[in-house]
């Protein structure tokens, strides 16, 4: 008796980590073997530069309307541009392997060149300018607030929430930026992830969630009930790069396919798609951006 | 390097770790007396405390720490409006205490009764035997046998509560692992040296917790 329990304990334990390492072969790991093989047949037909691998991109997983993992798909306007950008490296949408990039491990991925590149609302500032390459950018964002819609007249943009309550995710810095610069009485919440601020929000736990504009678009357009909106008084500027491997040779091209995409009207088509019903265009004066010069 | 150590200056790390030992010495002291409550239910001759105390232990030990916080923070604020300030800084930080309480409570009680098993039953037969009723034999025989018995034990979930105080950054409260987020965002040129700093942080702070229970683990422990 002991014995034979003592045996299905074992049989359970080995299938479970059967199963485990089922799940963490699947997706591919990145950049490596699982590419070389069934691509063999394809190196004739590319645009050129690629070769036949895969491209691994890095997204957000979270954010609808800019990076999302919907069951097996990936929506936004990120995945957009990432893929309209490979196809014109040479690589087909069967090609990339998407990953998830957090905020967080962003700069790690890329030195460590777990990614070919990343398209996560990754903002060019000069810290990680130092310690990787960014193509782009290809679209100008801005920090906003994404309120009720009852409160509309009564909050204009960061200096009305002086006494009232504001959400954002730990570890970004700008709900702290609101506090120091615009609205000294604000009180701040900072939790896990902006779907709890959203929650927060609809309660009136907080008044206001920050972040950039076109991330609250996607939120609010996700939340659906048309009972949140974004303010649309963005006061910073973020230019979302791609970034890339320090060193990485993709620069140019990835610059030339960016433009590409802005002449055709792609890039158009591709910020309307993913920001339709929210009521949200982006900042005509700064977008489409102007390319940066690619490092030498 | 020289450089790191400047971008180190402009954050209030001490201060971000002074929150962390706040939240572990409030929280610590607030467990310890619920876990003791708990081990006394645990031990008690009255099957309803015994359950009572059983089936606190067994659903908060296997609830994970981070629902409990985010529980804090999403249902109990808004919703059934705990509040212990109008202040949001005060507010979550208390909330976060109360967590921690809660669940490192199931710790501290199984540790103690841990410390009750080396008790020998004699100790509390005698206790009987001289006519003292159930709570006078804990209170003055078993319980402070037991505590000298469960330093070490107590000791590991106090080392845990200390890194578990991360976790509160999920309820809002600006302790040293969202301040290391704030630094990754900004600094992401020192990303590993960040990560570095606050990982000696926090060894810094817990060896010397881990020496002193092992100190007094011998130093307390009833010869028998």
């Amino acid at each position: 008796m002991r014995r034979s329990r003592l045996t299905m304990v074992a049989g359970v334990l080995a299938v479970g980590a059967l199963a485990l390492a089922g799940c963490q072969a699947e997706p591919g790991g990145g950049d490596g073997d699982t590419g070389g093989e069934n691509t063999g047949g394809n190196e004739e037909t590319d645009g050129g530069d690629g070769g036949g691998e895969g491209l691994t991109i890095g997204i957000k997983y979270d954010q609808p309307g800019l990076g999302f993992k919907d069951g097996d798909t990936f929506t936004g306007f990120d995945v957009d541009v990432a893929t309209y950008v490979a196809e014109k490296l040479g690589y087909s949408a069967d090609q990339i392997t998407f990953v998830e990039a957090q905020s967080a491990n962003r700069e790690t991925m890329l030195e460590n060149e777990q990614v070919d590149m990343i398209f996560a609302t990754y903002s060019i500032t000069d810290t990680r300018d130092e310690v990787v390459d960014f193509a782009g950018p290809y679209f100008v964002a801005g920090q906003d607030l994404l309120i009720r819609s009852e409160d509309a007249g009564d909050i204009t943009g960061p200096e009305s929430l002086d006494g009232r309550n504001l959400c954002s995710v730990s570890g970004s810095t700008s709900a702290q930026r609101v506090k120091d610069e615009y609205a000294e009485g604000t009180q701040l919440v900072e939790v896990g992830g902006y779907s709890e601020c959203i929650l927060q929000l609809i309660q009136g736990t907080v008044d206001a969630v920050t972040t950039d504009d076109i991330i609250l678009a996607g939120l609010a357009a996700d939340e659906g009930s048309g009972a949140l909106q974004v303010v649309g008084a963005p006061f910073s500027e973020e230019n979302y790069g791609v970034g890339l491997p320090p060193g990485s040779p993709l620069c140019e091209d990835v610059n030339a396919a960016i433009q590409e995409m802005f002449d055709d009207g792609a890039w158009e088509a591709a910020v309307e798609a993913n920001t339709e019903g929210t009521g949200y265009t982006p900042n005509a004066d700064l977008n489409p951006p102007t390319l940066r010069e690619c490092e030498a | 390097m020289a450089d790191f150590l400047t971008v180190l200056s402009e954050y209030d790390i001490a201060g971000a770790y002074w929150v962390n030992i706040k939240l572990t010495f409030f929280a610590g002291i607030f467990a310890l007396v619920l876990g003791t409550i708990l081990a006394m239910f645990r031990i008690s001759p009255v099957p309803s405390l015994n359950f009572a105390g059983s089936t606190y232990v067994n659903i908060l030990r296997n609830t994970p720490l981070t629902i409990i916080i985010v529980f804090g923070i999403a249902v109990l604020w808004p919703v059934l409006k705990v509040e212990f300030s109008d202040v949001f800084a005060v507010n979550f930080f208390w909330l976060g205490v109360l967590g921690l309480t809660v669940y490192h409570a199931a710790f501290f009680c199984e540790a103690l009764r841990s410390g009750v098993n080396t008790v020998p039953a004699g100790q509390a037969e005698a206790a009987r035997a001289i006519g003292l009723p159930f709570l006078d034999s804990a209170r003055l025989v078993i319980l402070p046998q037991a505590f000298r018995g469960a330093i070490a034990p107590l000791g590991n979930v106090v080392i845990a509560l200390i890194k578990n105080t991360t976790v509160v950054a999920a309820g809002s409260v600006a302790e040293i692992s969202i301040l290391m987020r704030e630094m990754v965002e900004n600094e992401s040129n020192y990303v590993y040296l960040i990560f570095l700093t606050v990982a000696v942080g926090f060894v810094i702070i817990v060896v010397p917790v881990g020496l002193l229970a092992t100190y007094l683990s011998k130093r307390l422990a009833v010869s028998r």
